[in-house]
C-alpha cells in the first residue's frame, strides 16, 4: 500500500499532472488486504474516484489494467485513471504468529480446498511455473523441433539491450549462448539463463483522456488497440499447448488499432522464460507457427536490430519486480513511443505489448501508439 | 496430499480399489476430467461415472532436476508429465520405472496405482506400457 502511494506520485509527478485531477483507480492484489482493495488504496492516497477496479491476471495484469482504464476514460467515466503495481517484497512484516498462512512456494498454483490443482496437480509436484513451461517447451520440442542455441539467443540479445540499461539488474554483465546453455538446467529443456530473474522495485503508468494527455509532459502515448484471451488456468487441460491465448489477444489488438505487423517498431513481449516469447513471436502472427527459432536466428532482437524486442531488457535481464514485472513491457514500450528509453529505437513511434499470466493461459495484447 | 470434495469422491473412491473412473457427458459424447457439476463447454447437466482402463500416450514431459518445491526436496529428478488418455481427457502425473533419458513423447504409458495407506488415498503413477 506505501510502494502504491509512492508509485502513484511518482507516476503523476512524471506526467505532470495534479493528483487532483485523478478519478480512477486500478490495481492488482496487494499484502495488506485480500479484498475491497480499491477503496483501501483511494482512502490511502486520500482521491476519490469513479472507476475502482481489482485486475486479476498474474503477468498480464498490467496489461490488462492498462486497457480496462481506456475503456473506462472512452465511456466517460472517468479522466485519469492510476494503474500501479508496487512489486518489492521489501516490506514491513508483522510479527512471527501473524505470517500469513500461504505458502510462498506455491506459485501460481493455488492449495485452496476443491481447487483442480490442489487435488490434480500439486500432489504429483506440478506446481509453480519452472514446470509447466517446461512442459510446454517439451511439447514444442516434439511438435517442431527444438534448438536450444537458436532459442537461447533471446535471452542473449535481451541481455544487450539490459547492457545499455543502467536501471537493469543485469546492467554491465553481457552473455553469450554458450552462458545459456552451460548455465544449470532448472527443469529440462530450460535452463537458468532463461528464466525470469527476481528483483525488487514497482512501476506504474497514468491513463487519461487526450485532453489532458496533451497537456502532460511528455509525448502522449495512445492506446489505439487491445486483446485479451482467458481461457484456462493450468496447461494439463489446455485444448492445445503449443497455440497459445496470443493467438487471440493480439490479432484482436492489431485489427483494433488498424495497421499491419510491419507499422510496428518495437516489441515488449512478456518473457517469464524464453519458450514464452517464442511462442508469443509465432502466435502473434510474427513468423508462421512452429518458426519462431528462424525467426530469432534471422533478426537482430536488440534495440539497434531489425527486431528491437524487450528493449531494456525485459524481466529476463532488466528484472522480474513481483507484478510489475508485467508493468515492465507497458513502461518500457511506454517509453521507447515517447522517445525516453535508455535503449532508444530511431523514430519509434508503434508498439506491441503483451502481458502473460499463470502458464501462458491468459493473455492481453496492446498497440501503443505515439500521439 | 489430495483432499477429496464430495464432487471428486467417486474418482478417489475407485483409484483406492485400483480402477479408474472418470464422467462421460453423453450429449456431447466426451469424456470429462477433472470431476465437475456439469459439463465443460455446455453445461450439460448429464455427467456420469464410467470405468476406463487408463491406458494413454505421453502428452508432456519435463524432467526438472531443481525440486519444484521444498516438499520434493532430495527427490529429483521429477519426472513431471502430462498422460493423455486413450478416452481423450488429459491428466498430470509423474512417471516412473523409467530412466529420464529414456522418455519420449507419444511412447505408451500404464498406469501404477500407488497407495498411500495412513491418508486413505491412492495416486495414480504411470510407467512404460
Amino acid at each position: 500500500m506505501e510502494q502504491w502511494a509512492e508509485l502513484a506520485k511518482a507516476a503523476l509527478d512524471d506526467a505532470g499532472i495534479d493528483a487532483s485531477a485523478v478519478n480512477g483507480l486500478i490495481c492488482g492484489p496487494i499484502t495488506e488486504s485480500d479484498r475491497f482493495v480499491p477503496s483501501t488504496l483511494a482512502e490511502y492516497v486520500g482521491i476519490p474516484n469513479n472507476f475502482g477496479e481489482l485486475v486479476d491476471l498474474g503477468g498480464a495484469t498490467a496489461a490488462g489494467m492498462v486497457w480496462r482504464a481506456a475503456a473506462a476514460i472512452e465511456l466517460g467515466l472517468c479522466d485519469v485513471v492510476l494503474a500501479i503495481t508496487p512489486g518489492s517484497a521489501i516490506q514491513p512484516r508483522p510479527p512471527e504468529s501473524q505470517k500469513p498462512k500461504r505458502l510462498p512456494w506455491l506459485g501460481a498454483s493455488s492449495n485452496n480446498f476443491g481447487s483442480p490443482q490442489a487435488e490434480f496437480e500439486i500432489p504429483y509436484g506440478n506446481l509453480g511455473q519452472n514446470g509447466p513451461y517446461a512442459q510446454i517447451a517439451r511439447r514444442y520440442a516434439a511438435e517442431f523441433g527444438y534448438d536450444p542455441s537458436a532459442i537461447a539467443r533471446i535471452s542473449v540479445d535481451q541481455r544487450t539491450n539490459a547492457c545499455a540499461t543502467p536501471d537493469a539488474v543485469f546492467y554491465g554483465s553481457p552473455i553469450t549462448v554458450e552462458d545459456v546453455l552451460a548455465s544449470p538446467m532448472v527443469s529440462d529443456p530450460l535452463h537458468l539463463l532463461e528464466v525470469v530473474m527476481p528483483c525488487h522495485g514497482g512501476a506504474g503508468v497514468v491513463i487519461a483522456s487526450a485532453d489532458i494527455a496533451e497537456k502532460s509532459k511528455h509525448r502522449p502515448v495512445r492506446i489505439t488497440g487491445f486483446g485479451e484471451h482467458v481461457s484456462y488456468k493450468t496447461p494439463t487441460y489446455a485444448d492445445d499447448l503449443l497455440r497459445s491465448p496470443v493467438s487471440k489477444s493480439a490479432p484482436m489488438a492489431i485489427d483494433m488499432a488498424g495497421i499491419d505487423r510491419a507499422d510496428i517498431d518495437i516489441a515488449s513481449i512478456y518473457d517469464c522464460y524464453t519458450i514464452t516469447v517464442l511462442m508469443s513471436l509465432e502466435d502473434a502472427g510474427f513468423c508462421e507457427k512452429g518458426r519462431g527459432m528462424d525467426f530469432v536466428r534471422d533478426h537482430d532482437l536488440t534495440y539497434r536490430g531489425d527486431f528491437p524486442l524487450n528493449t531494456s531488457g525485459g524481466q529476463l535481464s532488466f528484472g522480474q519486480a513481483g507484478m510489475a514485472g508485467g508493468m515492465h513491457h507497458v513502461c518500457d514500450a511506454t517509453r521507447q513511443v515517447m522517445g525516453r528509453a535508455s535503449a532508444q529505437v530511431q523514430d519509434c513511434n508503434t508498439a506491441f505489448v503483451t502481458g502473460n499470466g499463470g502458464i501462458m493461459s491468459e493473455q492481453v495484447a496492446l498497440i501503443l501508439e505515439g500521439a | 496430499m489430495p483432499s477429496p470434495t464430495p464432487t471428486s469422491q467417486p474418482f478417489w473412491d475407485s483409484l483406492r480399489e485400483h480402477r479408474i473412473r472418470i464422467q462421460y457427458s453423453p450429449s456431447s459424447g466426451s469424456y470429462v476430467f477433472y470431476p465437475r457439476v456439469v459439463a465443460p463447454g455446455t453445461l450439460a447437466d448429464d455427467l456420469e461415472w464410467r470405468e476406463i482402463d487408463g491406458m494413454g500416450t505421453l502428452y508432456t514431459f519435463t524432467v526438472a532436476d531443481r525440486p519444484t518445491a521444498p516438499p520434493w526436496q532430495g527427490a529429483s529428478p521429477q519426472l513431471l508429465a502430462v498422460v493423455e488418455w486413450d478416452e481423450g481427457p488429459r491428466f498430470s502425473t509423474e512417471l516412473v520405472d523409467i530412466e529420464p533419458d529414456r522418455i519420449e513423447i507419444g511412447m505408451r504409458v500404464a498406469p501404477v496405482f500407488c497407495d498411500v495407506p495412513d491418508q486413505q488415498i491412492t495416486l495414480l503413477r504411470y510407467k512404460p506400457a
